[in-house]
Order: structure tokens, then sequence, then C-alpha cells
């Protein structure tokens, strides 16, 4: 199968520390594949650069067989890729139903209906509630984004990018700050999406990662340590010694 | 009793529209002059609060395009063309042009250096307009005629020169209330809310922030065109950032975060000189504590503070 992303040798210095290192990733259409390692190995960072927020130093991406390198943050996106931030982002003075109303009209072709009203036009707002629906703020539409929870605005981000019709879904620590019964929603949720489309997870609740990623890729100081499945990756020595090792030395201690 | 706020906008314009009548019961015409430059201040403040309130940009370079407007009646007029069509396709097309060169540049920017650029470009036409004293320079010029309109409409009539600032002022406020909630205008509020959202969704913010800029621009400029016909008189003073300066203070007096509120601000201000400084030279002495009582305590201006009454008054 030929994968929908295609990152090589992707690096990134900030001033003299090397963020990312020569990092190579494939992900196939309509899988799930998740990065872990531990704080600072560079996960952000390697996002911030498949959106177009951050240029690499060196190293190549393809979507879709496409040399996306030259593209802007909004042309990515309109090609099909949409990230939910690690800090969650969205536009906390609009009501929820108002953020993923923006969001739809963003999928919409260019300048056509510019002048007509946008929040009360059917074609944008029943779409935004349905996707209210789906991520599990239904009935919480017109609460202003400020004033919803924490983990109703991380809902509320999944549903902004779901929103755009993401061929790639890049998520970004979905779970943090949710509570267990939200985490197992969401991850129901994440594994209905796949069917259409790819996802790369950034998450450090492992049961999470485990119950959906079908690849797993261990970043240790900004360089890819080990790739593979999570069996695999549960077996690799190095990665015992170099993520899951301290993690449990953590959670013993 | 129907919401506060379309009481305090129908009370308002019903103000307005009562001025001619007002003066004449009075006989004291110049109420026409004082307040017709009221109703013009509002248009521009009214347009220059499209992109300072609704799409967060502060622009400190307004009274340029006030300025463009003025000198399209004045420098045709200096050429004996009074023709108001002219006139006024010229003026709010050249206000265009220069809000397309000012902005292309100035949108890239954020916050103090956005103000900084704006201000930078204004400086630069007023030192243009005050050099060209073919045109009067910073002494000004009497212009021989008002914009004549074929004989559809007769600005030399005060009362009518009142009446079609008034009505340029309705539909500019008509026209900025449908841009808001349009399309366009959500996205323009988007971007002053979280701009990298709006680009990772897929929105060429640089564009779109490009395109409102235009739009206040040329919005302002009718402003301009309007000044220069009420006062006979075109000079590069209106071209001054201290102008540009009074158009954000009428915006912030009256409230950003409305339509209305720049037309509260812009009557309050002038009104507030009009009086203050019948008493004293020194009435800007007074104007500072009263922006920073509103700065302190009134943020959403006299507008916000206005309706926050109603709330208080729900509980």
């Amino acid at each position: 199968m030929k994968p929908i992303l295609c990152v090589r040798g992707l690096s990134k210095t900030f001033g003299g520390v090397l963020a990312n290192n020569a990092i190579d990733l494939d992900l196939g259409a309509g899988e799930i594949h998740a990065i872990i390692g531990p704080n600072g190995a560079g996960k952000t960072t390697l996002m911030a650069q498949l959106t177009g927020e951050v240029a690499p130093s060196a190293g190549t991406i393809e979507f879709d067989g496409r040399d996306i390198l030259p593209l802007s943050m909004h042309q990515r996106a309109a090609l099909g890729i949409a990230r939910c931030y690690q800090i969650t982002s969205v536009f906390t003075d609009f009501p929820a139903l108002d953020n993923v109303i923006v969001s739809v009209m963003a999928r919409q072709p260019g300048y056509r209906r510019w002048w007509r009203r946008a929040l009360s036009d059917a074609t944008l707002a029943k779409p935004a509630a349905a996707l209210l629906e789906k991520v599990g703020l239904g009935g919480r539409g017109q609460i202003v984004a400020a004033d919803l929870s924490h983990g109703e605005r991380r809902q509320l981000e999944l549903a902004m990018a779901l929103a755009t019709e993401p061929r790639l879904l890049l998520l970004d620590e979905p779970m943090a700050g949710m509570g267990p019964t939200e985490t197992k929603g969401l991850i129901q949720l994440i594994r209905g999406l796949r069917e259409n489309r790819s996802v790369l997870l950034i998450e450090h609740d492992m049961e999470a990662v485990f119950a959906l990623a079908e690849r797993i890729s261990v970043l240790v100081n900004g360089a890819v340590i080990a790739s593979g499945t999570p069996a695999a990756i549960v077996a690799d020595r190095r990665v015992q010694e170099a993520y899951l090792a301290t993690d449990e030395a953590r959670q013993h201690a | 009793m129907p919401p506060l706020r379309i009481v305090i906008v129908a009370a308002v314009l019903c103000a307005f529209a009562a001025v001619p009548i007002i003066a004449t019961v009075f006989a004291q015409p110049h109420y026409l002059t004082v307040l017709g430059r009221v109703l013009i201040f509002a248009i521009g403040a009214v347009s220059l609060n499209l992109v300072l309130g609704h799409g967060g940009l502060v622009s400190f370079g307004h009274a340029a395009f006030m300025g463009i407007g003025a000198y399209a009646v004045g420098i045709f007029n200096a050429y004996g063309i009074d023709n108001g069509w002219a006139q006024w396709a010229l003026g709010i097309a050249g206000a265009g042009v220069a809000g397309l060169a000012i902005g292309s540049i100035s949108v890239r920017l954020n916050g103090i250096y956005f103000i900084m650029i704006t201000l930078a470009f204004a400086q630069l036409l007023y030192f243009l307009a005050s050099g060209l004293t073919a045109f009067g320079g910073d002494d000004g010029m009497t212009l021989s005629s008002r914009s004549t309109f074929n004989s559809l409409i007769d600005l030399n009539n005060q009362v009518v020169m009142y009446y079609a600032i008034f009505a340029v002022l309705l539909l500019f406020l008509a026209l900025t209330h449908q841009l808001v909630n349009s399309r366009l205008g959500i996205i323009v509020a988007g971007i002053r809310s979280n701009e990298v959202r709006m680009q990772a969704l897929g929105y060429p913010t640089y564009r779109y922030k490009l395109i409102a800029f235009v739009i206040s621009a040329m919005m302002c400029s009718v402003s301009g065109l309007l000044l220069a016909n009420l006062t006979d008189f075109v000079t590069a003073q209106y071209l001054t950032w201290g102008r540009s300066g009074e158009l954000l203070i009428m915006v912030l007096l009256g409230g950003m975060a409305s339509t209305f509120g720049p037309v509260i601000g812009a009557t309050a201000l002038l009104l507030f000189e009009e009086v203050a400084s019948a008493y004293t030279d020194h009435w800007q002495l007074f104007l500072g504590p009263l922006l920073l009582l509103v700065v302190i305590y009134a943020q959403d201006g006299i507008w916000g503070w206005l309706l926050a009454y109603e709330k208080r008054r729900a509980r």
C-alpha cells in the first residue's frame, strides 16, 4: 500500500539543540500510528513541521505523493491535514457551535457566498451541530468556548479538526487531562475515524496507545529508535531501556 | 420593552434625524454644521471599527484614507470639475488602491508593528499633501463649489447636505452589520480570536485581513469626501496623525465590540469638545481623565457600559 504520508530524514535544530534528528516515517492510508517518547523527545516539533508551523532544517515530507514542504500552513490544511494542538486551540470568545461552523466553512470553496450570513446558514450549522453531537458535546453548542471545561474544549477541538474533513489527522495528546470515562469515549471515537482517514497520534496514555495504534514509533532525543507493531515495540530492548522502563520506574517510585 | 440596544440606536438616530428641525425652530443654523461634522466622524469611526473592533487590527493611519477622499474633491475642484460622480468614484477607488498598497505590507505584521507601520504610511501621505502647495498644502484651499450630482441632490442646501451625510451613515451601519455577520465577517472575527487556528483550518488569513483593510479604507474615504463638502475646505491637516488618533479614541470611547458603538463615541467626543472648548482652550486637559475613566471602568466603551446597565437590572 502506498503511504499517504512519507517523511524522510526530517531534522530540526533550534539554536544548538537537535529537536528532530533524521526522522523517517511512513503512514498508510487508514492507519493509526502512534508516536511515543519521553517529554522533550521532539514529538510536538515533528507535528509542527508536518503542518507547516515550523520549517525543517533538513529532510522531505510528502503527502499523497506530493512534496508539501513549499506549501504554507493553510495550503496544507486545504490538502487535508488537520491538527489538534497539545495546548487546546479554539476560538475562546465564540460559542462552541460557532467554533465548528467556522471550521465547516473552511471546507467550502473560496469566495462564493462570502456576503451571506454565516451563523444562521443551515448548510453550515447542521453539519456543525452533528459534529458536536459526535464528539459528545450535543446540547453544549451555545456555551462560549472559554466557559467549557478543559475536557470539553479538547472535544470541541476534535470536532473542529473533523469539520475540515481531513485525510490525515494529527492528534497531540488528546487524552491529556481527560477522566477515565472521557478517555474511553475518545478511544471509541478515534477508532471510528480511521475508515476514511489516517491518524498520527502523540499520546502518553499507554492504554490508549495500545488500544488504538496499529504501529508505534518511539522517539527519544529527537530520533526514532524503534518503529513497528505494538507487540514488536513492547519486545524491543532499546525501547524498554529508553522509555518504557523509565516510565515503569516512575510508576513504581 | 424592546432590548435596550434597539432603544439606544433608535433614540440616537431619531435625535440626529431631528437636528434640522431643531436648528430651524431655535434659529441656530450652525447646528447643522456641528452635527454634520459629528456624523462625518461617526462614518469614519464606523469604517475604522471594521478592522479595529471586528478584525483586531489597530490602524493608526485611517486619517490618510479620510484625506484621500477630501483631496479627491479638492483636486478635481481646483481643475474646475465639480462632477460628484467623478470625484466620489475616484476618491473611493483611490482609497482602495492606497488601502491595498498600505495593507499588503501592514497586515503581515501584528500588534505594535502594525500600529507603527500604518502610522508611518499615513505620515508619508500627510507630508505629501502638505507639500502639494498647488492645492493649499498645510494652509488649505477653499473649494469654489461642492460636489454636484446632476440635479439629483443639491449639496449647497445645508439641510440636504446634512441629510446626505446622515443617509451615508445609515447605509454604512447597515453595510457593516451585514458584513460583520457574513462569512467574511466571521472569518475576520476568527482571525482576531486565533489566527494560527484559522490557518490550521485552511484559511489564507493574510488575504482576508487585506480584504477587510481595503473595504475599511474605501468606506473611510467617503467620510473625507463628505468633510470636504461640508467645510468647503481641504487641507493637509485632515491627514495628521492626531486625526488618526481621534478616530481611534472615538472607537474606544464608544465601544469597539459593536457596530453602533463608534457612532456614540464620535458623538460623545466631538460634543464634549464643542461644549468644553467654549469654556476653556485647555479642554483636552479634561478629555484625558475622561478617557482614563473609560479605560479603567468601561473597557467596552459607553456602549458596553449602557448595555451592562440592562444586565444589572435584569438580575
